[in-house]
């Protein structure tokens, strides 16, 4: 089931990230973007963390592609952005992405390559509920989410005074 | 048992997502569009976060991903707060004619 | 009582602060009285020390009080403390009675000037200093108070800034001033090394048994001080601060320039009497600079024709007088006309600063004439002053010069007892030049200026300080032994016993292995003949009144005398010039130091130093030059580097 779901959904994910990147027009790569996520919530899922699968859903997929999305529309951008420049500057940039992807692939191999994560630990029934990711939130990561939330405010305060009209002019 | 992924399938999905997402950044010039990929950027992350807490049976990888979408949440925020600003000045928003900052 | 010791010098500190903080917004009345004030209670702590101490047996006479630990580093320890013994008592006494007394004078000295808050919070800060100067129970504190009163002398000289020979006399002074501190220190630092103590008790308890009689040690230590002490004190070769520092208010130089500050060198010397006794080189050194000055600063003083420098030159050849005696080792002597010597002389400088007043700034002698109708409570005061600074019987003058050349003729020292008598004789003359010049003879005034008797505030100091100059005298009357009060007082704190010194320094040297020279010759005790002392007392009474009746003939009789008889004299050219040891001054040490200085600035510091800092600079600007094509200030490149560096770091943890 798990092999099923994931290979298939994680290729497309990759060609929907090429796609946000190699997409002429905004509003191409904000679908983009959305489909990648959809995606993502799917891999999340399978790996029963349903509450970040719903979140990516809503928070991601929902509020703030739909805000990517207002923006693009109030703006009125097109599709001017030329994306490749030369054929040089390909060849590095595909040789950059080779060098980035083969380089954190060791290192991370490195990392998990000592055994303990050569099969995953078995799992209860409730790993991964509601339940389970609220009361660890409110127990042992309860100040971080209290700064996340004074964070949330800042930002909105934030994007308040920078988006908003001058009024005395 | 039913089979399942190996983590470091897991993990080259997200280092290739990653990956190109810094590729994006440095390639695009469209404001919003590099803003998208730092989104991508932030995604791939939530896939390791996530798979490392299946495999160790952890809360913790969930929480920290939750934490992640709420700094991106207010990351966008203010980040188009910031290109609606700067539009207003100057109608456009590639990156490239944005070079007032240096001296 | 003791105890209440540290206030004395806290009250002036404290009228200082008020009068220099909140001096424009309290008013003149006001920082009058808070001037006068605060000495006045000092003046009064200190009468009642003074009864205490009077009630204490003799041999305990000495009263110390540390209120802090003020620095303590390594084997170095130095207290602020103080130290009240008869010595330090006279001192205080003269300092805060003499000072009250000037305080008072100028409130109506000063009273049209606009910074007058200004002048009165230098004034109590000079006090404090003063205080700390003889109050305190180390050399340190009398370090910090022999800088605070140079800093105070400084601000005051210079006290009409706007006057640039008021401003460079100020420097002159406090650039003198620091030679002979720089000495000073140093002699501080080698007694410390020596002793590995500053305090005035361990040191002085220490000497005779540390130091060997007459070595090479002692002998250095005292001629330091005593470098430090011509600084202070105005004697030759640092005496030509003193007559230039007359630019300052007149009050200024009667407290600073004549009662107090300048006879602190002579407090110092004293102080250490018992190092001097164990240094008969630097006894002798001191002896001649003081006779030397003594004649120097007389015959130029007959020159001047300014009121205030004849007072100037005068106070210079009267230290001279008192290092005269410290260097024959009368030192009860030196004291006693330091003190008469504040009396007289502070009233001198007060009467001529009500001369000036009255006449609206006139200082210039050959402007003056017949006042004595005009100012006659000047007059009368002016002149008790000056019979008692020429030595005339029975003012107080008269016994404390005396004294020393009793005591200078009596160390056998008939050189040095010429000088004392040679300077007693220009004494005379010049100070009756001055009184006959200005109170007599005819009135040369600017018709212009209407001379008047000063207010009352200012009379009436001068009336106290003419009276202690008249009765001064009383506390030392030389032929009844046993009547000589000042003697008696301070004897506790001048002991010295020869003998054991001798002893010791013996001893120290049979260990060493060498062989103590014949010191016999310095236990003998002089013996006090009645008959010397009054013939000699007639001798300088006939002197005196020779050199008033010289001035009388030249300045009343025949006023046309005297230039008749300086017309083409070089040698009077020469005096009036001040033995041109200013202009000798500046070709020798401020010229080179000038010369020197535009040298450093112009190529060390100009070119050298600027150069290097401006070069470093440069050079940073130009590499910024370079790394700021770097900073392009597209977002994309800066995130391209951040990638590079990413990129880098994967590699360093690769190995």
């Amino acid at each position: 089931m798990e092999l099923l779901i994931f290979y298939p959904i994680g290729t497309l994910c990759v060609f929907l990230a090429l796609g946000v990147v190699l997409n002429k027009s905004p509003i191409g790569s904000a679908m983009c973007l959305i489909g990648m996520m959809l995606g993502l919530a799917a891999v999340f899922a399978i790996q029963h963390a349903h509450f970040i699968a719903i979140l990516q859903v809503i928070i991601y997929a929902g509020a703030i592609m739909v805000l990517f999305m207002f923006v693009i529309m109030l703006l009125n951008l097109k599709g001017d952005d030329t994306v490749w420049k030369t054929r040089e500057g390909n060849t590095l940039l595909t040789g950059l992405g080779a060098v980035l992807v083969v380089g954190i692939l060791y290192k991370m191999t490195e990392i998990t390559g000592g055994g303990e994560f050569d099969s995953p630990t078995p799992i209860q029934e409730t790993f991964g509920t509601t339940v389970k990711v609220g009361t660890t939130l409110f127990t042992d990561f309860v100040l971080p989410f209290e700064v996340a939330s004074i964070l949330l405010l800042a930002a909105m305060i934030g994007a308040v005074v920078l988006a908003k009209s001058k009024m005395d002019d | 048992m039913e089979s399942t992924v190996p983590l470091s399938h897991y993990l080259v999905l997200s280092t290739t997502l990653f990956v190109i997402g810094v590729l994006g950044v440095l390639v695009r010039r469209n404001a919003i569009v590099v803003f998208m990929c730092i989104e991508i950027m932030l995604n791939a992350v939530n896939i390791s976060l996530i798979a490392f807490d299946r495999y160790m049976n952890l809360h913790t990888g969930q929480v920290f991903s939750f934490m992640v979408m709420c700094v991106a949440a207010a990351e966008v925020s203010v980040g188009l707060a910031i290109i609606i600003s700067i539009f207003r000045n100057k109608p456009t928003v590639n990156l490239d004619e944005f070079n007032i900052m240096k001296w | 009582m003791f105890h209440l010791a540290f206030l004395v010098p806290l009250f002036p500190l404290i009228g200082s602060i008020v009068n220099g903080f909140f001096g424009l917004r309290i008013g003149k009345k006001a920082v009058g009285w808070v001037a006068c004030g605060t000495v006045a209670f000092s003046f009064l702590v200190t009468l009642l020390m003074l009864g205490q101490l009077l009630f204490t047996p003799a041999e305990e006479r000495l009263f110390e009080q540390t209120l802090f630990t003020w620095m303590a580093a390594g084997d170095f320890n130095a207290a602020f403390g103080f130290q009240i013994d008869p010595l330090s008592m006279v001192m205080m006494m003269v300092v805060t009675g003499v000072g009250f007394l000037i305080h008072v004078y100028s409130i109506g000295y000063m009273h049209d000037e606009y910074s007058y808050y200004r002048f009165f919070a230098y004034l109590n800060l000079f006090m404090f200093s003063m205080l700390l100067l003889v109050m305190g129970n180390n050399f340190l504190m009398m370090f910090i108070g022999w800088e605070g009163v140079g800093l105070c002398s400084y601000f005051l000289i210079g006290y009409y800034f706007e006057k640039k020979s008021a401003c460079d006399a100020g420097t002159k002074a406090f650039v003198m001033n620091r030679v002979g501190d720089f000495a000073f220190l140093l002699a501080i630092m080698y007694i410390f090394y020596l002793f590995g103590t500053i305090d005035y008790t361990e040191v002085f308890h220490a000497a005779p048994e540390k130091l060997i009689l007459g070595a090479e040690p002692v002998t250095i230590i005292t001629l330091l001080l005593f470098v430090g002490a011509t600084g202070k004190s105005a004697q030759i070769p640092l005496y030509t601060w003193l007559p230039d520092a007359m630019e300052g208010p007149t009050p200024v130089s009667a407290l600073i320039h004549a009662a107090t500050m300048v006879t602190a060198g002579v407090y110092m010397v004293v102080r250490c009497s018992v190092l001097f006794n164990m240094a008969p080189f630097s006894m002798s050194v001191v002896a001649f600079i003081g006779g030397g000055t003594a004649i120097f600063a007389a015959t130029i003083g007959m020159t001047q024709f300014d009121i205030k420098r004849v007072l100037a030159y005068s106070t210079v050849s009267q230290i001279g007088y008192m290092f005269l005696a410290c260097g024959v080792g009368a030192y009860t002597a030196a004291i006693f006309h330091l003190v008469t010597h504040a009396f007289f002389k502070a009233c001198l400088f007060l009467g001529s600063g009500s001369v000036i007043h009255g006449l609206h700034g006139e200082q210039d002698m050959r402007k003056m004439g017949d006042l004595k109708k005009h100012q006659p409570v000047t007059y009368i005061t002016f002149l008790i002053s000056t019979l008692a600074i020429a030595g005339i019987f029975p003012l107080s003058g008269f016994f404390s010069k005396d004294e020393i050349l009793y005591h200078a003729l009596m160390d056998g020292n008939t050189i040095l007892w010429g000088m004392g008598v040679t300077g007693a004789l220009l004494t005379a003359f010049y100070m009756f030049r001055l009184v006959f010049m200005t109170f007599w003879g005819e009135s040369r005034v600017d018709p212009h200026v209407h001379p008047h008797e000063s207010p009352k505030v200012m009379t009436l100091p001068l009336v106290i300080l003419a009276g202690l100059a008249a009765f001064g005298g009383l506390l030392g009357i030389p032929l009844v032994h046993g009547w000589h009060a000042l003697h008696n007082w301070l004897e506790p704190v001048l002991h010295f016993d020869m003998a054991s010194t001798l002893e010791h320094s013996k001893h120290l040297l049979h260990e060493v292995g060498r062989h103590a020279p014949h010191w016999e010759a310095l236990l003998i005790e002089p013996e006090e003949n009645i008959w010397i002392e009054i013939s000699l007392m007639l001798l300088s009474l006939t002197v005196a009144l020779t050199g008033i009746a010289g001035a009388y003939f030249c300045y009343v009789k025949k006023p046309g005398l005297p230039d008749e008889l300086i017309k083409g004299q070089w040698g009077y050219d020469l005096v009036k010039n001040k033995y041109e040891v200013d202009e000798f001054y500046d070709a020798t040490f401020v010229e080179p130091t000038i010369q020197g200085s535009l040298l450093l600035w112009k190529k060390g510091d100009a070119q050298g130093i600027d150069g290097a800092v401006n070069g470093v600079a440069q050079i940073l600007g130009w590499c910024g030059q370079q790394a700021r094509v770097v900073q392009s200030g597209f977002v994309r490149n800066y995130a391209l580097f951040m990638v590079l560096g990413f990129i880098m770091l994967l590699f360093i943890m690769f190995f």
